[in-house]
């Protein structure tokens, strides 16, 4: 067996790093920054929700959660810092979800309507 | 080992993809069920307690700080703050699933879980049966989250162990990260489930 | 060169380390695979004797074998076990695992242990499955449909849900081990476009266990949940809707589908270059062609409850969708007939698998584009027209692919070479067989039979006698390879590290393969499949 270790002549996916993880990157106080900020919208969620805004209520509280998701997927799990690989299997998820969300619901609403043929 | 780092961080991702899509599934239905009952919706979420639900979404924010902070002590090697920092995210663990209970409970009482035990009181113009469907997914949901925060408890317990032992270095620290990845994604969980399942109607009882 | 005097042999995989603690902690993927080889044949076997069942059963029109209940019952488990534990896993967990690691060049997949877990999952949840059959068995179909399955049925639902739940979390690791072992691991030269098409076709597979089998999880849990606890999500008398269940249940179960054949089609590429001794026709095609399929198959799962209920506007969408569908696979079968003409065929065995395939596929394939019109669907769903595609499919295509895959690499995998004579007949038996068992099932569905009835109308049962005489040549066929491959494990003359002269870097080490794979990493120069090149060298001498 030869003695270098195989593995980093290896081919791989570095992809585009945006940082290398171990120069600069996130710092205690950028972590507490999000925190804060996760804080603020989720009191902005319960505030919101107690005023009727009829039709767009689910969508203003799903959009702050996204909000709230995004950062903890950006800098608390560090996605930003990673090859762009893990952000395409990330996002191909959401996708993905979004077909199945998307395709049944399309079925639901659909039943409703009049198909005069 | 910056190269099995990044293996092994493509595998927890991966790993999150198929947590995803198995919460997504139960998205699904809840949203199919909320699209064609919404009365029985907005009157289920008006049973639930919108106090412990915020509480217990400030609990889980911050045990994402105490979590990632974990991981940056790991990545320096500092033994003792990966213990502290570990030590109050299981803490902050704990007391999400502490409150869980207490709401359970509380549903519990008041009949609230379909087929076990289901005489809900106050569910205005609302078909029971539909409000029933509500809970089924609200328990179903809950549950299967808190049956992960449970399991992250237990590997974050794991982890507090070898962290005591000195396992992790500057070198070596995947492990405390991994985890951290999962805990995030618990919690991003969650923050989906709140508006959702608590924050449907405008009016609210106590 | 080897001498007349005894010469140690060498240590491979096989003879590295003894005794049973050696296989069942092993880590090295090659022994897992072996693990894997021999309880998917286990499986199948049973499977095969519940099919055996159906077709004694249909032989008369009467339904005096077995009662509806059992027949129920019978053909649910059959469906259970061929789909989930014999299907799913037979490419991927036997010659994937086998081979994935040594195409890319690598010691190991990425995450050895996980591999390993990923067997004893898959041994949990065999063992589960057969505990709630052997107590009393399943009837739902092994679609589990709602509200019977959750509501109406007295079997052993969440057992068997239960089996199948923790099965699926092991191809999920399979999946996630090949994910991560293509991008991360490869050798050194060996690029995207220089991977051979086994491994695009394990990729794109990976992809989708990845990303359909959790949603059949959950759905499977909530159907155990929904049994056990009564509530209503799936219940129309509660105000569910049963077709929410069908909507999660086939979100997965079409997109497995694909997971069953991509690596199947993989096996294909492979033996059909080898055997053709040329290049494939149009690389990036057959690449894209399976990513294509990956993804289009998570679009269309609605056609198959085009008659449930849906609204009619979804089902011209999935329509239309489930057509475009068809078109990456139409493009492999182009691909590959392209890739024969001209070339330098050889009819082994794994040849004959891989040609009775592409015809097999192809018929398979068609009818499921006359499936995706609306028209004819709503006339032969639930009939044997249905039964018989995805047999096709399913048995002409999947099983004989896995098949070519084992007699092509079974000189790799033992270091033996099995008799040519019987491997030949046994071939001939499976698609002699396969064709008399399944093709008077699209005549006699057309004409009406339903399926998942164990009795029927006597003008039946002319085509049911032709389907059950086919079924007992198969079976013929099937046993054959049991019985020869055995045999050439002692009896068999040495292989020899390249017998086919195939190209890939499976063959440039020995066999069988020493435990590490490769002496040293190999570095890849070349396309895939440079065959050109590999019958204009003079043949290289054997690595003793």
């Amino acid at each position: 067996m030869s003695h270098t270790d195989p593995r980093s002549l290896q081919t791989h996916d570095t992809g585009e790093s945006v940082e290398l993880p171990h120069s600069h990157g996130p710092t205690t106080k950028m972590f507490i920054a999000v925190w804060i900020a996760l804080l603020v919208a989720t009191g902005l969620t319960v505030l919101i929700a107690s005023i009727d805004l009829g039709a767009l209520s689910a969508p203003i509280a799903l959009t702050i959660a996204t909000i709230k998701a995004v950062l903890v997927i950006l800098f608390f799990m560090e996605i930003k810092y990673q090859t762009k690989m893990t952000m395409t299997v990330l996002l191909s998820a959401f996708f993905f979800l979004g077909l199945l969300l998307c395709l049944t619901m399309a079925d639901y609403i659909s039943r409703a309507w009049n198909a005069t043929f | 080992m910056d190269q099995q780092h990044e293996t092994a961080t493509m595998g927890m991702w991966l790993f999150l993809v198929t947590e995803i899509m198995f919460f997504g599934g139960m998205f699904c239905a809840y949203l199919v069920y909320r699209y064609n009952y919404f009365t029985a919706w907005d009157v289920g979420s008006q049973h639930m307690e919108i106090k412990w639900g915020a509480i217990n979404t400030v609990v889980l924010i911050c045990s994402s700080l105490t979590m990632v902070l974990a991981v940056h002590a790991a990545k320096l090697g500092n033994k003792k703050m990966i213990v502290f920092f570990l030590f109050l995210t299981i803490l902050l663990g704990a007391a999400f699933l502490g409150i869980k209970a207490v709401e359970y409970t509380n549903h519990w009482n008041a009949g609230e879980v379909p087929g076990l035990n289901w005489h809900p009181s106050e569910l205005g113009n609302a078909d029971p049966r539909h409000v029933a469907i509500f809970f089924s997914l609200y328990f179903c949901m809950t549950g299967m989250h808190a049956l992960h925060m449970v399991i992250g408890i237990g590997l974050l317990t794991w982890l507090l162990i070898r962290a005591q032992k000195g396992d992790f270095t500057s070198e070596y620290n995947s492990p405390v990260e991994m985890t951290g990845l999962y805990w995030h994604f618990v919690d991003v969980v969650w923050i989906y489930l709140f508006p959702l399942l608590y924050l449907v109607s405008h009016h609210h009882h106590s | 060169m080897a001498t007349a005097a005894t010469v140690p042999e060498k240590t491979n995989y096989l003879n590295a380390d003894y005794g049973i603690k050696s296989w069942l902690l092993t880590t090295d993927h090659k022994r897992i695979a072996l693990l894997y080889l021999a309880s998917i044949t286990a499986f199948f076997f049973l499977g095969g004797f519940f099919a055996m069942l159906i077709r004694l059963e249909l032989l008369t029109p009467a339904g005096d074998l077995l009662q509806a209940d059992t027949y129920n019952k019978v053909f649910s488990m059959h469906g259970i076990i061929m789909v989930f534990f014999f299907l799913i896993p037979s490419v991927p967990a036997v010659l994937g695992n086998f081979l994935v690691p040594m195409m890319v060049g690598a010691k190991d997949l990425a995450f050895p242990r996980i591999n390993l877990l990923s067997w004893y999952i898959y041994i949990l949840g065999g063992c589960i499955t057969l505990y709630a059959m052997i107590t009393g068995g399943v009837d739902t179909g092994w679609t589990f449909y709602t509200p019977f399955s959750t509501t109406f049925s007295n079997t052993n639902v969440v057992l068997a849900a239960v089996g199948v739940f923790i099965n699926g979390f092991s191809s999920i690791f399979t999946g996630l081990n090949f994910i991560v072992t293509i991008h991360r691991m490869r050798a050194p030269g060996l690029t995207w476009n220089r991977l051979p098409l086994f491994l695009w076709s394990n990729y794109a597979a990976a992809v989708i266990m990845v990303l359909g089998t959790p949603v059949v999880a959950i759905t499977l849990l909530l159907v155990a949940f929904e049994r056990l606890f009564h509530f209503g999500i799936f219940n129309a008398q509660l105000g569910g809707d049963p077709l929410l269940f069908q909507h999660l249940f086939w979100f997965y179960s079409h997109p497995a589908v694909y997971i069953m054949i991509l690596p199947g089609m993989g096996v294909i590429s492979e033996v059909i270059c080898c055997f053709s001794r040329k290049r494939v026709f149009g690389y990036d095609f057959v690449a894209l062609a399976s990513i294509g399929i990956a993804v289009l198959g998570f679009l269309v799962w609605a056609h198959h409850m085009f008659v449930a209920g849906i609204s009619l506007y979804a089902a011209l969408v999935f329509s239309i969708l489930t057509m475009f569908v068809a078109i990456p696979s139409a493009i492999k079968v182009f691909n590959w007939t392209a890739t024969m003409y001209k070339g330098s065929i050889r009819l082994d065995t794994p040849m004959l698998y891989a040609i009775g395939f592409i015809g097999l596929f192809t018929i398979g394939g068609l009818t499921g584009v006359f499936l995706a019109a609306l028209g004819i669907d709503v006339h032969v769903t639930d009939t044997y027209f249905i039964v018989a595609h995805f047999h096709y499919v399913m048995v002409g295509g999947m099983v004989m692919a896995y098949m070519c895959g084992l007699h092509f690499w079974w000189p790799k995998i033992s270091g033996k070479m099995y008799p040519e004579f019987w491997s030949k007949i046994s071939a001939l038996l499976v698609f002699i067989g396969f064709n008399l068992t399944f093709f008077p099932q699209f005549i006699v569905g057309y004409l009406g039979m339903p399926r998942r009835y164990h009795a029927y109308p006597p003008e039946y049962q002319v085509l049911n006698v032709l389907s059950t005489a086919g079924a007992s040549v198969l079976a013929v066929g099937y046993l054959l390879p049991m019985i020869y491959f055995a045999w050439s494990l002692k009896y068999g003359p040495d292989a020899g590290n390249n017998p086919w002269r195939a190209a890939g870097l499976e063959w440039q080490t020995s066999s069988p393969p020493p435990t590490f794979n490769f002496d040293e990493t190999p570095v890849v120069t070349t396309e895939a499949y440079n065959y050109d090149e590999i019958d204009n060298q003079p043949q290289e001498a054997e690595v003793v």
